[in-house]
């Protein structure tokens, strides 16, 4: 007869099963957190509403199907934009956007040239990026982050002039402390800056 | 006086009783912190662009996300468009963004986000293809899937 005794289960392989699952885990972990450029699409209506643009409101630039770039029918490099687009977007050579009954108003927070052949406002002024259907996507998007790094940073400089913080802080804020006086900050700063980017149809 | 002399010299050993609790609790946060991958790829794995502003994409279960690059045998051209599990025409990402929608929440559908994971060698006019559709259903918000990084002679 076998012994009927209750012997302890030996527990000493218990760290060993453990870490079998543990390296198992560890392997098959995918830490990475999806990150992307945000864009919002434009919504689509039916007819399409027909607005005149100042010539000199749009920051011009195209990509043809070689990867090249021209900007305000000039050619450019990747690294140019973000500077060319500060500068177009920060000059406030004029008064903005009418607001219902208010006339315009000078910038008066823009450190822009005052180029009169120059964007008038940064609520006016239009960043307009053709590409054409055989461009590569890497190439487009590295155009599409230079003109996200050039308003990201005329946000920064104008909130650390307002608030002494940077605006990447406060979006940080505002996540760990979704609270409306930073809301209206952060709004303020996106309305101060607003991006307006076009695409119009692509060159086939 | 033995009561004293007897004392032991030396460290005793570290004892390891606690260790399998510390492996477990190792093991409890990869558990919870894993994602499996769900979607195998049918096409060639997309290199995505590198980009520095990027913002993360928040509520997972909210994303949808569309795979753009090439197939998996060379000799056929063109970039593939994949969702879940199988490869799409471009006028298809309508019925897969509304079956999404279908499975979500009404409440939800106006956070739900589409994550274009593209190959950087992708036409534009795939993309932008793909961008008219989304625009016809007012599946209007957008992220362009990237890698973090400041290298951007890598894209193109």
């Amino acid at each position: 007869m076998a012994r009927r005794e209750n012997s302890e289960i030996n527990a000493g392989s218990m760290a060993d099963i453990a870490f079998l699952l543990l390296i198992f885990f560890l392997v098959t972990t995918t830490m990475d957190v999806d990150s992307g450029i945000a864009r919002k699409l434009p919504e689509k209506t039916d007819e399409t509403p027909t607005v005149t643009i100042k010539e000199k409101n749009i920051l011009d630039i195209v990509i043809n199907r070689n990867n090249q770039l021209l900007v305000e029918n000039e050619n450019a490099k990747v690294e140019d934009i973000k500077k060319l687009a500060m500068d177009f977007i920060d000059n406030g050579g004029g008064l903005s956007q009418p607001k219902g009954d208010q006339p315009g108003e000078p910038c008066d927070y823009c450190n822009g040239a005052k180029d009169p052949t120059s964007s008038d406002h940064p609520s006016k002024a239009v960043i307009s990026l053709t590409s054409s259907r055989g461009t590569t996507y890497g190439m487009y998007i590295s155009v599409q982050n230079e003109i996200e790094m050039a308003y990201n940073e005329l946000r920064n400089k104008l909130s650390l002039k307002l608030y002494n913080r940077s605006y990447k802080d406060l979006l940080k804020d505002y996540k760990d402390d979704p609270s409306e006086a930073l809301k209206a900050k952060l709004d303020n700063l996106k309305d101060k800056y607003p991006q307006i980017i076009t695409e119009p149809e692509p060159i086939k | 006086m033995s009561k004293f002399t007897k004392k032991k010299k030396g460290l005793p050993g570290i004892s390891t009783a606690s260790l399998p609790d510390i492996v477990f609790m190792l093991l409890f946060f990869f558990m919870v912190s894993t994602t499996m991958r769900q979607t195998d790829l049918i096409i060639k794995k997309p290199s995505l662009p590198t980009a520095s502003e990027v913002k993360k994409l928040e509520h997972k279960s909210l994303v949808s996300t569309i795979y753009i690059g090439k197939s998996k045998d060379s000799r056929i051209e063109g970039d593939k468009i994949q969702v879940n599990d199988k490869i799409i025409d471009v006028k298809d990402v309508i019925s897969f963004i509304l079956s999404e929608r279908a499975q979500r929440k009404e409440e939800e559908v106006k956070f739900m986000t589409t994550s274009i994971k593209a190959d950087k060698n992708a036409n534009v006019g795939t993309i932008l293809d793909i961008k008219e559709q989304l625009r016809d259903i007012n599946a209007l918000k957008v992220s362009f899937s990237t890698t973090r990084g400041t290298d951007f002679k890598s894209n193109y």
